[in-house]
């Protein structure tokens, strides 16, 4: 703590200019479009393949009860592990190397928690009256699933969606640390570099990247539900 | 690898990252209650004060936990305190969201009938609404809590210490037998906070609830 270098970086920090337009608009095309891209690519690509995971073990845990609570606990450990524990964790691992891979791996992990009990929960909230008119119109164990389960399930797997993709934006930005890229890139070198304005911009893109996908879920979550909406008005 | 990770525990400074850890967890914790808790009981009786707390909570948890920390840098300065301020910020809005539904999740019905049976105001607040919440209140702690001790592995970036050193000085120095003996230290942190968080939310659960609860499903 009492590292002399330490102390002089404090003295530059209070220089009080934290926006640096000049550098913004020099550095927009190079700097922080790629990063907010990158951002977008892990975030995106890692919600996808968890829902490509999540949704198959999600219907197995709400048909065959037993699995359920093996599924919440594996999960539900992989959750509470803290991110930058994780990566290291992960490029620990021999032929793993640093770069979006492992930040991808462990993205996975975290959602697989919040996805897998939103779509346990969707499916249990179908009413087993509708499940016996279904089966009495003379629909197959398979058509009740894709055609009555899931599809009532729906807004409650969006939900999972949603709190899954702001989570995941928001540990993407650790993900720079071992080179995984995105907008933790720009705070990265902005905390190196003693420049504020490159911390900033990471910042405020990835908060209101988060934002913008929890308002552009939200409305997808509430079209999915019409009978709520009719409720409503 | 096992035994070079052991080592690294046996490191004299080991102790006083945990300790920094545990610190800056703890205290960012127990002041984020103290002003996440008021918050929501000067509120709980007003739809928009409602509002409001969810709203910004949910504007809070959209911030990148690395964004607060790394912003506390040119606002507050390197070390210890800027990172306990972040870490402290980081914490309210799971608190602040939890207390402020559960204390307006309260049935009307049950506070009308201890209204009819002659409770205060504050009477109610201290043996129906606050004891009904408790769980949901007890939840917004656990998740703050286990989300304040993984972002307390960031505040090594901006000189804060607790374990994180271990794992930056392992990454920087491509020492494996650091890297993973930081890691695994965090983690098992985190998931003790978890399962400890969880006893103490079924503990503070009134044993009316449980029984209730136990119907329900």
């Amino acid at each position: 703590m009492s590292n002399p270098g330490l102390l002089l970086l404090q003295d530059v920090l209070e220089e009080p200019e934290l926006i640096d337009w000049e550098w913004l608009r020099e550095n927009f095309w190079e700097d922080i479009v790629p990063a907010f891209q990158g951002h977008i690519f892990l975030s995106f690509m890692s919600v996808a393949i968890a829902l490509v995971i999540a949704l198959p073990v999600g219907v197995i845990s709400a048909r065959y009860r037993k699995v359920y609570p093996p599924v919440t606990f594996v999960t539900g450990i992989l959750y509470s592990i803290p991110s930058l524990a994780l990566f290291a964790i992960l490029i620990s691992i021999p032929g793993v190397a640093i770069g979006p891979a492992p930040v991808i791996i462990a993205l996975v992990a975290y959602s697989l928690l919040i996805l897998i009990r939103n779509t346990v929960a969707g499916i249990d909230s179908v009413p087993p009256e509708t499940i016996d008119a279904a089966r009495g119109m003379g629909l197959t164990n398979r058509q009740i699933l894709f055609r009555v389960e899931l599809p009532l399930a729906l807004p409650i797997i969006v939900a999972g969606i949603r709190i899954a993709t702001v989570t995941i934006i928001g540990i993407a930005t650790i993900g720079a640390y071992i080179n995984g890229g995105g907008l933790g890139a720009l705070i990265f070198d902005g905390i190196n570099r003693q420049f504020p304005t490159m911390i900033i911009a990471g910042a405020v893109l990835a908060t209101g990247l988060a934002i913008v996908a929890d308002v552009l879920l939200l409305g997808l979550e509430r079209y999915l539900r019409p009978w709520a909406r009719a409720r409503r008005t | 690898m096992l035994s070079k990770i052991l080592e690294v525990y046996a490191r004299p400074d080991f102790p006083e990252k945990l300790r920094e850890h545990v610190v800056l967890s703890l205290v960012a914790l127990l002041v984020a209650v103290a002003i996440a808790m008021p918050v929501a009981l000067t509120i709980r009786n007003t739809r928009l004060g409602a509002a409001i707390a969810i709203n910004i909570g949910n504007v809070g948890r959209a911030v990148p936990s690395l964004a607060i920390l790394a912003l506390a840098l040119p606002l507050l300065g390197i070390g210890f305190a800027s990172a306990l301020v972040a870490l402290t910020a980081l914490a309210i809005p799971p608190i602040l969201i939890n207390a402020s539904t559960g204390l307006r999740e309260v049935n009307k019905d049950i506070i009308d009938a201890a209204r009819g049976m002659g409770l205060s105001g504050g009477q109610i607040l201290t043996r129906i609404q606050l004891p009904i919440a408790a769980p949901v209140i007890f939840a917004g702690i656990r998740t703050s809590a286990v989300q304040t001790v993984a972002s307390a592995t960031l505040a090594t970036f901006i000189g804060g210490g607790g374990l994180g050193d271990l794992i930056v000085e392992g990454y920087s120095r491509r020492g494996p037998e650091i890297l993973l003996a930081g890691a695994i230290a965090v983690a098992i942190l985190a998931i003790i906070t978890e399962v400890g968080f969880g006893a103490l939310e079924r503990a503070f659960t009134p044993k009316g609830l449980k029984i209730a609860q136990k119907r329900g499903r």
